[in-house]
């Protein structure tokens, strides 16, 4: 499914992500944890392809599809779906008609027949049930007033409204009170599946409790310097990251 | 130094020119040389499909002339909902026209004028009146559709009853030069004036939305909002002037224009202004040019979106601001839909 190889990535001339190695098959959930200003932010903004960040040395590739060479919207028709740490707000453009047009444009990408109004509609009132949003909350601008929580449960339903393959969620805990930590979560584990993958980037362990990870990485310094099952989550909750903080 | 007076004359030296301080971005004798001949009298015009739709009653002008009605008429109390089209058909010619709206006690009004060049290289220009007697209320959107070579400038002077209310949306695409005035003379006592208006400009296109609103009584309010965007190598120019006159007390008076410039060669040129000799008035203004937030097209191309896309959703959903400020519903999906084509035309 995902792999990354060897990636260095700079932005503005400085390294940031520097040799970093990572293959996530088809199925399973990754958690990449690390200290602040290990590179988690711009690993993510990197496999989402955000203007500014250079790639000067290795690849990632998703089905062995070269990621870096397509525009952010190609390798979102592919499939790539980024839940962004913060959220944009987009004055005079609501909800639906955000998502809709989203999911239009990968439909003709992918060549797809489009969505018909209703069936879009329907399955928008499933999905805001599913993460108790209100509808009205999908008709005023996207995002605009909303709270950092309500944010996060937008990204999720734009992620169960687009049917991603592979799922980058960005510290997608952070702001989230347990009640919505756990809607959030229930949202994303629904998408869990044989031909899905998911990278889970968080610096806290809480979320894991929620969204079992198959394996865990330790991001310092711009690479992996630790993998392991689950129990790395909770050690490394118990410890911190000083001791991979010095080893990197 | 009047266009009208140019051409009635052929004299190119009776253009305004950018010596002139409020003609300084749209300077049309240093453009000019020679003024062109009169246009040709038209029997008639072709159809627009998007206005036809509406089932309104249709003034027709073209070159300059009234093919039947020139007048709109509203008596007191009554009801009415027009389209009047300007159409300039001839290229190489110059027309001017004149045309009234009076709208009487009470009455209301909704009005689409629309200016259509069906060919290029035209020079047009227009005055028109309106007067509102008291309680008079009238919501007036103008297309401006000019050919991309043409000039035209037009004029429009509106006088106010007591109580009256005036709302105009002015939506315009450009021309080689595009000058449209309003005048208002507001009398305060209740009335209660909207001048808004969008601008979307590209290629070689210039566009001049330019407002006069002088408060000379008491108790008046007066909003205008106008946003644009320009692209390639365009121009956009908003000049606004609100005067409030000694002894227009308990005025109310705002002006904003927000402008996005699509490129490094766009321009946009704005000057508002509030000249204030009254002590106890509620004042502002606010003036804005900036470009598309490059984190929100990131995003939504996250989601799948198209550039292209992306800058048309974001653009549309900046002006439409303006257009979802139109009262009729109608009148607001032609203003909805024109600027929809016109942005498709950035893209």
């Amino acid at each position: 499914m995902l792999s990354i190889s060897n990636l260095h990535v700079s932005i503005g001339g400085k390294p940031i992500i520097d040799g970093l190695s990572l293959h996530v098959p088809a199925g399973e959930v990754h958690a990449v944890m690390g200290p602040n200003g290990a590179g988690k932010s711009t690993l993510s903004y990197t496999l989402a392809g955000r203007a500014g960040y250079a790639v000067t040395a290795g690849s990632a590739s998703l089905d062995g599809e070269d990621l870096l060479a397509l525009t952010p919207d190609q390798r979102a028709a592919r499939g790539v779906f980024l839940s962004f740490q913060y959220p944009l707000e987009i004055p005079g453009v609501p909800a639906l008609t955000f998502i809709r047009t989203a999911l239009n444009a990968q439909h003709k990408a992918r060549g797809e027949p489009e969505t018909s109004a209703p069936e879009f509609l329907k399955r928008v009132r499933e999905a805001a049930g599913r993460l108790r949003m209100d509808m009205d909350m999908l008709k005023r601008g996207l995002n605009v007033g909303f709270s950092g929580g309500e944010k996060k449960r937008m990204e999720i339903l734009q992620m169960l409204m687009l049917e991603p393959r592979f799922l980058i969620l960005d510290e997608t805990d952070s702001g989230l009170d347990i009640d919505a930590l756990r809607i959030v979560s229930e949202g994303v584990n629904a998408l869990r599946s044989p031909d899905r993958g998911m990278l889970v980037i968080t610096h806290y362990q809480r979320l894991l409790d929620y969204i079992r990870p198959d394996r865990v990485h330790v991001l310092a310094a711009g690479r992996i310097v630790a993998s392991g099952g689950p129990e790395l989550a909770l050690e490394l909750e118990r410890e911190g990251y000083d001791k991979y903080a010095r080893a990197a | 130094m009047t266009v009208a007076a140019a051409i009635a004359a052929r004299d190119p030296d009776l253009l305004p020119s950018r010596r002139d301080e409020d003609w300084r971005w749209t300077g049309l004798r240093e453009l000019i040389r020679v003024v062109p001949p009169a246009s040709p009298a038209v029997a008639s015009v072709a159809e627009d499909e998007m206005l036809a739709g509406l089932g309104w009653p249709t003034l027709v002008f073209a070159n300059g002339r009234a093919l039947e009605e020139a007048e709109i008429a509203i008596p007191a109390t009554g009801k009415g909902r027009f389209v009047r089209r300007f159409v300039s058909a001839d290229a190489g010619t110059a027309h001017h026209l004149d045309a009234v709206v009076t709208v009487g006690e009470g009455a209301r009004l909704v009005l689409i004028d629309s200016f259509e060049g069906q060919a290029g290289d035209y020079l047009a220009s227009a005055a028109l009146s309106f007067d509102l007697d008291p309680g008079a209320d009238v919501e007036r959107i103008v297309l401006l559709d000019d050919a991309e070579d043409a000039v035209s400038a037009a004029r429009s002077t509106v006088s106010l009853g007591a109580g009256a209310r005036f709302h105009q949306t002015v939506l315009a695409g450009g021309a080689r030069r595009q000058r449209f005035e309003t005048h208002v003379r507001h009398p305060g006592q209740g009335v209660n004036v909207r001048l808004d208006g969008a601008y979307v400009l590209s290629g070689k296109r210039q566009s001049d939305q330019t407002t006069v609103v002088a408060h000379t009584g008491q108790d008046g309010v007066t909003t205008q909002l106008t946003k644009g965007v320009a692209a390639d190598q365009a121009r956009g120019v908003f000049q606004g002037r609100i005067v409030v006159e000694r002894g227009a007390d308990g005025t109310d008076a705002r002006m904003a224009h927000h402008a996005l410039l699509l490129s490094d060669r766009a321009e946009i040129d704005a000057k508002p202004e509030l000249e204030i000799y009254a002590d106890d008035v509620a004042c502002a203004h606010g003036n804005t040019v900036g470009a598309l937030d490059e984190a929100a097209i990131f995003y939504a191309r996250a989601r799948g979106i198209p550039e292209p896309v992306a800058k048309t959703l974001l653009t549309a959903a900046f002006l439409g601001e303006v257009v979802e400020r139109i009262v009729n519903e109608p009148a607001r999906e032609i203003a909805h839909a024109w600027l929809l084509g016109k942005l498709e035309g950035l893209a």
